[in-house]
Order: C-alpha cells, then sequence, then structure tokens
C-alpha cells in the first residue's frame, strides 16, 4: 500500500464538503462518534440535514462563521491506498492557504459547479495548482444531477477548461462527471450517465500512477544534521538527511557543495540498516570515503549533475502576510536545509491569477498575490528549477523581526 | 523491514514513507532548535517516537532529554514500562510531577479530581525549569479535529498557547522553528499517522508496548456505556457492580478517565485488524475528557496543552 496525498480546491458551493464527506463516508473513514458529534451540532443549529462540513470545520472561529479559514487534514484508507487530503478552503482570501495544500499534493481535485461552468474562481485554482505543479489534476464537474447529467453541458465546461489549460502547465489533466450529493462516479460509477466511459473518482484517486512522480536522476542530498556519536564511537561521522531525488550507492562518486569537494560513498544506513540503495524518499544516513568538512545545509550531489551554486534568484512568491512584500526588503531564506539572507532586488510583475494578467513593477506584493521576484542571497543556494525538482526549487521567506512565515516562492528557469 | 528493493520499482509502503517523513522532521527540530526534548507517556504514540528517533540519530544516542508529566493517576504497567525503555536506551528522563505541584499549592486539584487540565501549568513549568526550548510529541492529526488543524512546527508564545487563527503557513516541508526567548515549539513528527498506521508499525518493528494494550482479564465497571477497570485511582459509584471482562486498553492516559474496550486482540496485528475495523474512534470510545464540550481539545490548546 503507498499514499496519496490530494488537494481539493473549491468552496462550499461547489459541494467540496459533501465530496469529502462522500469519499469519507462510502470509504467507512467516518466514525459513529464523529457522525453523531456533527448530527447533533447540526441539530442544535437547527440544520434540517447533517451538515457534513462539520466533519473539517475543525476550529471553534470556522463552526461559528461556517466558513473554512485553515487548511485541514483528513485521512483515509482503502485496501490498494492510504489518502491524505488537504482540504482547502477556495476563496481569493485564502490564496495562501490554497498554496500550502497544494505544495505537497500529488493530485488536485478541482471542483466546478456543473450549473455554473468555469468561473473565475476555478481559473484561479487551476492556476495556482499549475504553479505549484501537482503533477496530476482531477477536474470534477459536480452536481451533474442538476443538469439533467447532460453530455452536452459536460462537454462543453470541459472545451473551456482544456482552452484555459493551454495557457498553463499541466503533465495530466482527468475529467469526471460527477454529483456527489447522489453519489454518482464518486466511489461507484454512475447509471445515470452511460455515455461516460471512465472511471468513478475513487477509482482513479486508487490506481492514478505516482511512483513515475519521484525524480530518480538528479542525486540531491541536502544534509540535514552531522551523526558524530559520543558513545565510544568516535570514528563514525555521518551525514543524514532525506534524500529529494536520485538514487545513491556505495562506490558513487559524489561531490559536496558548495564546497565542490569530491568523495565517494562508503555506507546508506536506512531506518532498517545498511543498504546497497538509497532512492527518494528515503531518510538515510551517508558516510563518505574521506574526511571532508560537511555541515548542515550543505548538499551531497554527483560531479556530473549538479544543482546551481547561485546567489540571485528569480521566483514565483506567494505572499503570505499582511504586511507586504517590497523591493528592498530584507528576509530570512530557507531553502532545503539551509537558511540565508536574501534582499528583494526587483518584482517584476504581479500575476493576477483570475485572468492571468501581468501587473508590471507593482511595488510591492500584499496579502494572497503572487508574483514575479528577484532576490539576492547571502550565500550561495544549490537551486535547480522547480518544474524539474519540488525540492530544490522551493523556499519560504520568513520575517527576521516576528519569524512569521510570510511567503513561499517556487524558482523558474533564468 | 523495508519492502523495497531494486527488483520491485522501488516501492515504498505508506509506513515507510510515514518513517521516513517522521525522522525527517526529529532530525529538524533537533537541528533547528538549540534545547528540545521528547514527551514520554508510556503511550504507544510516544513509543513510537522514540523508537523513530533513536533511529533517526543511530549509532549516536538521543541529543535531548525524554521527559514525562507524571499526574498520579498512571496505571502500573505503564510507569514499569517507562523505567524500563528509558534505561534501555540510556536517555536523561525529566519528571514534571503533577501530585508535588497540587502539594506545593502550584496547582489545585479540581472537584472532578481529573487532572487533564491541571498537567498543563505543570507541563509549562517543567520545560521552563529544564529551559527546554521545543517538545516533541507523538499526536496525531486523525484524533481530534483541532488537531487536524495544527501545523507540525506549532508556534506557542510565551505563556504556551497556541492560537489557531494565527499558525504559521506551512509548505513542501520546510519547517519554520524561530522562536523568540520564552517561546516555544511544539512538533509533532506523526501527524499524518493514523491509528492503524500505528499499530502496523508496531507489528512490523516488532515495537514492545505495555501489556495493557493487548486483551487480558480485568475486573471492570460500567459507566457511561463505557468499561473501566477498578484500581486505586477509580473506584466503582454505589450502583455500579464489578465484574470480569476480556479487554485492552486504546490509549493509556489518566487512569481516572481511560475507559477499557471488549478485545481478543493479544498481539499488534490481532489489534491493527481490530482498529481497521472499528467504527468509533479511540477517543470517542475511551476518553471522558473530550467529550465536554466540541471544542474541549482546542480550549486545552489554547491555554498549552499538547
Amino acid at each position: 500500500m503507498d499514499i496519496l496525498r490530494f488537494a481539493t480546491a473549491g468552496s462550499v458551493d461547489d459541494g467540496k464538503s459533501t465530496l469529502i464527506g462522500r469519499l469519507l463516508y462510502d470509504s467507512k473513514s467516518i466514525f459513529t462518534d464523529q457522525l453523531d458529534a456533527v448530527e447533533r451540532t447540526s441539530a442544535q443549529r437547527g440544520d434540517d440535514y447533517t451538515d457534513l462540513a462539520l466533519l473539517t470545520d475543525g476550529l471553534r472561529a470556522e463552526r461559528e462563521q461556517g466558513i473554512t479559514i485553515d487548511v485541514a487534514y483528513r485521512y483515509f484508507s482503502t485496501p490498494r491506498r492510504k489518502f491524505i487530503i488537504a482540504d482547502t478552503p477556495g476563496h481569493i482570501q485564502y490564496t495562501r492557504n490554497m498554496v500550502t495544500g497544494a505544495s505537497t499534493a500529488d493530485l488536485a481535485i478541482i471542483l466546478i459547479d456543473a450549473r455554473k461552468g468555469l468561473l473565475e474562481q476555478s481559473r484561479r485554482h487551476a492556476t495556482i495548482v499549475s504553479l505549484l505543479r501537482v503533477p496530476h489534476v482531477v477536474l470534477a464537474i459536480n452536481k451533474m444531477d442538476l443538469v439533467d447529467w447532460s453530455q452536452d453541458v459536460y462537454e462543453e465546461i470541459s472545451a473551456t477548461f482544456v482552452e484555459f489549460a493551454a495557457k498553463l502547465d499541466f503533465a495530466d489533466v482527468t475529467t469526471l462527471p460527477i454529483s456527489a450529493l447522489t453519489g454518482d462516479n464518486v466511489v461507484t460509477r454512475s447509471a445515470h450517465m452511460d455515455w461516460y466511459q471512465g472511471p468513478a473518482l475513487m477509482h482513479h484517486l486508487e490506481h492514478v500512477y505516482i511512483a513515475s512522480d519521484r525524480n530518480l536522476v538528479d542525486v540531491r542530498f541536502p544534509v540535514q544534521y552531522v551523526i558524530r556519536p559520543q558513545n565510544g564511537r568516535g570514528d563514525f561521522r555521518g551525514f543524514a538527511g532525506q534524500l529529494v531525488s536520485g538514487m545513491m550507492r556505495p562506490g558513487d562518486d559524489v561531490i559536496v557543495l558548495p564546497s565542490g569537494l569530491p568523495s565517494r560513498i562508503k555506507t546508506i544506513q536506512t531506518s532498517a540498516g545498511e543498504v546497497d540503495e538509497a532512492f527518494p524518499p528515503m531518510s538515510i544516513t551517508v558516510r563518505l570515503e574521506d574526511e571532508v568538512d560537511v555541515s548542515r545545509g550543505d548538499m551531497i550531489s554527483r560531479p556530473a549533475n549538479q544543482p546551481e551554486p547561485t546567489q540571485d534568484i528569480d521566483a514565483m512568491v506567494c505572499w503570505m502576510d499582511a504586511a507586504p512584500m517590497r523591493v528592498g526588503g530584507k528576509y530570512a531564506i530557507k531553502h532545503t536545509t539551509r537558511t540565508a539572507r536574501a534582499l528583494v532586488k526587483d518584482i517584476a510583475y504581479e500575476l493576477d491569477i483570475n485572468t492571468l494578467h501581468r501587473e508590471l513593477s507593482p511595488g510591492s506584493l500584499g496579502l494572497n498575490s503572487i508574483g514575479r521576484v528577484t532576490l539576492r542571497t547571502t550565500q550561495p543556494l544549490l537551486v535547480d528549477p522547480y518544474r524539474r525538482n519540488r525540492q530544490t526549487g522551493s523556499f519560504i521567506l520568513i520575517d527576521e523581526a516576528t519569524n512569521r512565515t510570510v511567503g513561499a516562492g517556487v524558482i523558474t528557469e533564468n | 523491514m523495508m519492502d523495497a528493493t531494486a527488483s520491485d520499482g522501488h516501492r515504498f509502503s505508506q509506513l515507510d514513507h510515514l518513517e521516513s517523513e517522521a525522522m525527517f522532521i526529529i532530525r529538524e527540530i533537533v537541528a533547528e532548535n538549540e534545547s528540545p526534548g521528547l514527551l514520554f507517556s508510556g503511550g504507544k504514540d510516544s513509543i513510537v517516537m522514540l523508537h523513530l528517533a533513536a533511529k533517526a540519530f543511530a549509532p549516536a544516542s538521543l541529543p535531548f532529554p525524554v521527559v514525562h508529566i507524571d499526574t498520579g493517576h498512571n496505571f502500573d504497567e505503564v510507569l514499569l514500562f517507562r523505567d524500563r525503555v528509558v534505561e534501555a536506551l540510556g536517555v536523561r528522563l525529566i519528571v514534571g510531577s503533577v501530585p508535588e505541584a497540587i502539594e506545593e499549592g502550584f496547582v489545585r486539584e479540581e472537584p472532578s479530581g481529573s487532572r487533564n487540565r491541571i498537567q498543563t501549568p505543570v507541563l509549562l513549568r517543567t520545560a521552563e525549569q529544564h529551559g527546554l526550548t521545543a517538545l516533541m510529541g507523538g499526536a496525531r492529526r486523525d484524533e481530534e479535529k483541532a488537531r487536524a488543524k495544527e501545523r507540525v512546527f506549532s508556534f506557542r508564545d510565551e505563556f504556551g498557547q497556541w492560537d489557531p487563527k494565527n499558525q504559521r503557513p506551512e509548505l513542501w516541508s520546510l519547517y519554520n522553528g524561530r522562536i523568540h526567548a520564552g517561546e516555544s515549539i511544539r512538533c509533532f513528527p506523526l501527524s499524518n499517522w493514523t491509528e492503524l498506521d500505528i499499530w502496523e508499525y508496531i507489528a512490523r518493528e516488532g515495537i514492545e508496548v505495555p501489556s495493557i494494550y493487548y486483551a487480558h482479564e480485568r475486573e471492570v465497571f460500567q459507566r457511561n456505556g463505557m468499561y473501566f477497570a477498578v484500581n486505586r485511582h477509580c473506584l466503582p459509584r454505589d450502583g455500579e457492580h464489578t465484574f470480569t471482562e476480556t479487554v485492552r486498553y486504546r490509549t493509556v492516559g489518566d487512569a481516572t478517565l481511560t475507559a477499557a474496550v471488549l478485545s481478543q486482540a493479544r498481539t499488534a496485528a490481532d489489534v491493527a485488524a481490530e482498529v481497521a475495523a472499528s467504527r468509533i474512534t479511540e477517543r470517542g470510545a475511551t476518553r471522558g475528557d473530550d467529550k465536554v464540550s466540541e471544542a474541549a481539545m482546542e480550549d486545552r490548546k489554547k491555554e498549552g496543552y499538547f
């Protein structure tokens, strides 16, 4: 059994809570005491239906206001897979939460109300999913029961989306007609839409092939922690971390960055002991043949395939703080296991994520804005373009006075 | 054992994923924080945490102490187990004692007798006395819906309080553990694990847990539809008659309010099978304390509870 992490984008009106409720309910992942609690609360509020949104809206303020403020994580399993849902709010003022949910997702479900078609917010969700390079996208055209299960409506929305998606960057898009309310094509195939030949959503989630999404080519091993036992094993010096991409084997020639010192892998230790081969996303401890200087924030790579050490970063940044990002602003930057400082040299444009229109030289980026920025860092970072490597192509910005995480960036090609 | 070899296309099971992620998170908090500690209750989640931490730093010993907030309401089996594990690993144990804190007047016993709430000030004081600026715990997001919203690196202000509306965004695996003096981080490496994952992992790794997690015969009585063990912390009231049942515990918290469930599961694999078939959450089945209100957990966390 493996894990699929997926994010859902959409608002309550699109039927997102109903869809998640149905996935959980039909996979028998809602427990009776949870359902009892939800039914009790619904009854107290005088609702005449059981509001499944109460299952995911965990905070008092969310329940009081009937809105989803923050990302909620939900878990369910089928015999084939374990699923982690990042349930993200869909409104524009929660763009940062959607970005957060999408950052770790293998798959994103974009929900569309069949009666309304491709709205501005659906375009926004698609843009974010594309920017964060979620490898698999499901366009779920919901509420098909309310459009008489019409193939024409479905085809028209699909075509509009394909046209819009051409401006974006998707590797894999699957379109499904569903009704979360009636359950059609959610867990079981619909009896109302014999014109649709594809699988139900759950079948797709269980079978979508994600193993090949891993990058097994570029060896990137950010050193997280140096293990030096004090307990009589003074000769042991191991470099611990999570292998983010590529394969490593004992005997491989490697290079330590940014110093550029060469060495060779002596042993690789995993949670289960020494292994002949490591692959992502294993947490491993690597020992080298030579006594080279290696510390947290360094990266072990291969001589013939290295990330680019650079102090000049071009990136798309999503701003997450009430105090705007300004040209000339200085922040801490965390990239893999390395932390440096960054100066905002330029904000080339702000992207209108509804229309993809670019507003040139905005001077600053406000909360929930996305823009193209140039940074200068105090130390070289070992980067790859985000489209090639999600781990070595991403970073966060931290306000050094408040310690808040204020921005998230994906590195673009120069 | 890792079920990964070159020939089968580098398969990585859900347990491999969760294990690797947890080891990464544990190493990250230790690398970024000057003085972390690991909260250890003797419960299954904290036992798994300790197992993962030992792996994360092998062959070195754990670079942080283990902290137990002793409510005085322990199951005897759990305390004995704690001492044995701590000794075997050779780690430093810090105990924050709620009974001692009551005796010196630092906290006051609540009328209900539950020490769930008053252990929070003891936890905060213990961390402060020992200069601990990060505490790792085995809490999982599937346990409770306030927890489902909490970050892996959860920032706490100088009063140890959680502010759910003001959490740091957490993207990719880039955790922000920065703090000012007096502030701290609570770190939850098992955030993405479910109760079932925990038991499957215990079975896979052959991890020892206190015997009361497995089916055994015990003298019990029924209260609010739940089975409570007769012990010095928890006695039947008038009208509650006792009888012998084959039970096990799904959680081993405060002995005054943790209930047992009927079970025949005698191994970790049996328990995993039972959990997979269960239609009720572990807290719903066994905890008196979370039923008080819809937001009981959120409120306790805002005060500094784990």
